[in-house]
């Protein structure tokens, strides 16, 4: 929104309280939904267009109602195999990322295949492991570890070898020793890339545990939306997409939340350099 | 002087710091620096030499040399006569960036000497504490590093250096950033300190009377590549006081100190 310009003060004002951050950050974006929902469920039911071209909000919401067993379960299945993954994608990316930090033989090796395994179509090599692992928990699991994996551990290893030089070579000279210098210094650095990189993993993993449940799944919010294809039923289609997106939203909201959480002196140093008042300092 | 054979002589004279002949090249991939050539200088025990000279001329190179984190392509390095593979534990090193954690507070940041030493953070808490109001910083315990202006933080890394209570302090443009009244009561307090503890100090500055002020003797150092093209022993007695810079006397040094820096007087 336009400041009001003041004779008096050049630049933007600045935000006093939560209460007109709420209102400058998080009405507009929910008021522009509302807007199109509103719109889209006004053109939906005036236009003549076939319900299963073009359901209306209500009546997806309908049809998440009446299908809200099935749904239930299904997202409890998906959740399960995104955190699972999640869990175990962290795991390895910080291992990976911690090796590739501390030998660069590892780093060398492990960089680029990392980099390419990123090329490899997913939707190609989930089949695959359906065919491997059965239609149960596992493939999708892996397949969520491999979508996340890769975002976790390069932007902790880039996070890791950000590390301030000429911090390292200070602690050195104080007589720190390897580990304390790790403790010290490397990993507070690197918690902000890390962060980043989990915020990137954690919005892939509902899709990747979707597209797995989509390949070869006997439960799921991937099988239901690929039941709902096939029944033609596109209100529950768009069910599904909601509950994904918001999945993803939400998990990417929980991470950016503990991310504050940990990092206060991160976000306040970031702030400072963009104080809301004109000036150079 | 260097060479006594009478042992019992040798313990008062053997120099603290010893630089002989002392070169050092960077080569990079698109041009190779000449930053130190035939360096040589003698620190004895306790004393205080402030080193000046122009932006590039080496200061910082020298000191990086002398703490270890870089080795000289010719020449020794000796302190206490010896040859040590860690001259890093003999010495406190203040470089000329503050290099403040970002995510510690001024305290936490201050007391990272004593963790690594071992001492527990209880006790560390309570010696650093105890200091921050002559530093300065008697409100900013808690504060995060990013909050504090240049100069306040400059004196928060110049209190993590003295809490290493090392017996050689290099010092690299510690005062840089400091307002002009802070800067003469820092100097003051390292004095102050310095004739208590007996440290032997190397003190890196571009400020003539400052070098002259703090120092017993200033070494200035040619522009690149370095060399030392003029000794000074400062003629004012001790203790200073600030009113000395109003002397003749110093007047007389400062102009010999510009003069040596190729300053048109
Ligand atoms: N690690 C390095 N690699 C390459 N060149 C370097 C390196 N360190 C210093 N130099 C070069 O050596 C020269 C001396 O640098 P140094 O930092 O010691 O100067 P200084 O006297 O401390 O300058 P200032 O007063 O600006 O701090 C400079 O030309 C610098 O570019
Ligand atoms: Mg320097």
């Amino acid at each position: 929104m336009p400041a009001e310009p003041s004779n008096t003060e050049i630049g933007y004002p600045r935000v006093k309280n939560h209460l007109s951050r709420f209102s400058n950050e998080i009405m507009p974006p929910v008021l522009l939904i509302g807007f199109v929902l509103f719109a889209w469920q006004i053109f939906a039911s005036r236009s003549g267009l076939s319900d299963f071209i073009l359901p209306s909000p209500s009546q997806i919401i309908r049809a998440g109602w009446e299908t809200r067993a099935l749904l239930a379960g299904s997202i409890a299945i998906t959740m399960l195999e995104t955190i699972l993954g999640l869990a175990i994608a962290i795991v390895f990316g910080l291992l990976i990322a911690g090796a590739m930090d501390l030998s660069p033989v590892v780093r060398r090796a492990f960089y680029p295949i990392l980099v390419a395994s990123q090329t490899v179509q997913i939707l190609a090599i989930a089949p695959l492991f359906i065919i491997w692992f059965g239609f149960g928990l596992l493939p999708k699991v892996i397949i969520v570890v491999l979508i996340c994996f890769f975002p976790l551990a390069v932007s902790t290893a880039d996070g890791l070898a950000s590390a301030d030089a000429d911090l390292v070579a200070l602690l050195i000279t104080m007589g720190a020793k390897r580990g304390q210098i790790w403790r010290m210094v490397r990993l507070p650095s690197a918690l902000p890339s890390f962060f980043s990189g989990l915020r990137i993993a954690v919005t892939y993993s509902v899709v990747g545990a979707t597209i797995g449940e989509w390949v070869g799944g006997s439960a799921g919010l991937g099988l239901y939306m690929l039941r709902s294809k096939n029944a033609l039923a596109t209100d529950q289609v768009f069910v599904a997409i909601a509950i994904t997106t918001g999945i993803s939203i939400g998990l990417f909201l929980l991470i950016t939340l503990i991310e504050r959480a940990m990092l206060p002196w991160y976000y306040a140093a970031r702030r400072a350099e963009q104080w809301e008042q004109a000036g150079i300092y | 002087m260097m060479f006594e054979t009478n042992p019992a002589q040798s313990a008062v004279s053997v120099p603290k710091v010893e630089l002989r002949d002392i070169s050092k090249t960077f080569s990079g991939d698109v041009e190779t620096v000449r930053a130190l050539t035939n360096i040589s200088l003698s620190v004895a025990a306790g004393e205080f030499i402030t080193l000046i000279g122009p932006s590039g001329s080496g200061k910082s190179t020298l000191l990086n040399l002398i703490v270890g984190l870089s080795e000289p392509d010719s020449g020794e390095i000796n302190i206490d006569g010896e040859k040590y593979d860690r001259r890093a534990d003999k010495v406190a090193y203040m470089p000329q960036r503050d290099l403040l954690m970002p995510w510690r507070t001024i305290l936490e940041n201050v007391i990272i000497p004593l963790q690594l030493k071992g001492i527990p953070d209880a006790q560390a808490h309570t010696q650093a504490t105890e200091l921050l109001p002559l530093f300065g910083l008697g409100g900013f315990a808690s504060a995060l590093p990013f909050h504090l202006s240049g100069g306040m933080r400059q004196r928060a890394a110049f209190l993590r250096t003295i809490l290493m209570e090392r017996e050689i302090l290099l010092l690299d443009e510690p005062f840089g950033a400091l307002d002009a009244l802070t800067r003469r009561e820092l100097q003051d307090w390292l004095l102050e300190l310095w004739r208590r503890f007996q440290q032997t100090v190397i003190f890196i500055t571009h400020d003539v009377e400052e070098a002259l002020y703090l120092g017993d003797r200033v070494i200035v150092l040619s522009p690149r590549p370095g060399k030392i093209i003029h000794t000074l022993e400062v003629a004012l007695p001790r203790p200073r006081r600030q009113g000395m810079i109003a002397l003749p006397d110093f007047g007389r040094q400062v102009t010999e100190l510009l003069d040596a820096l190729g300053v048109a007087i």
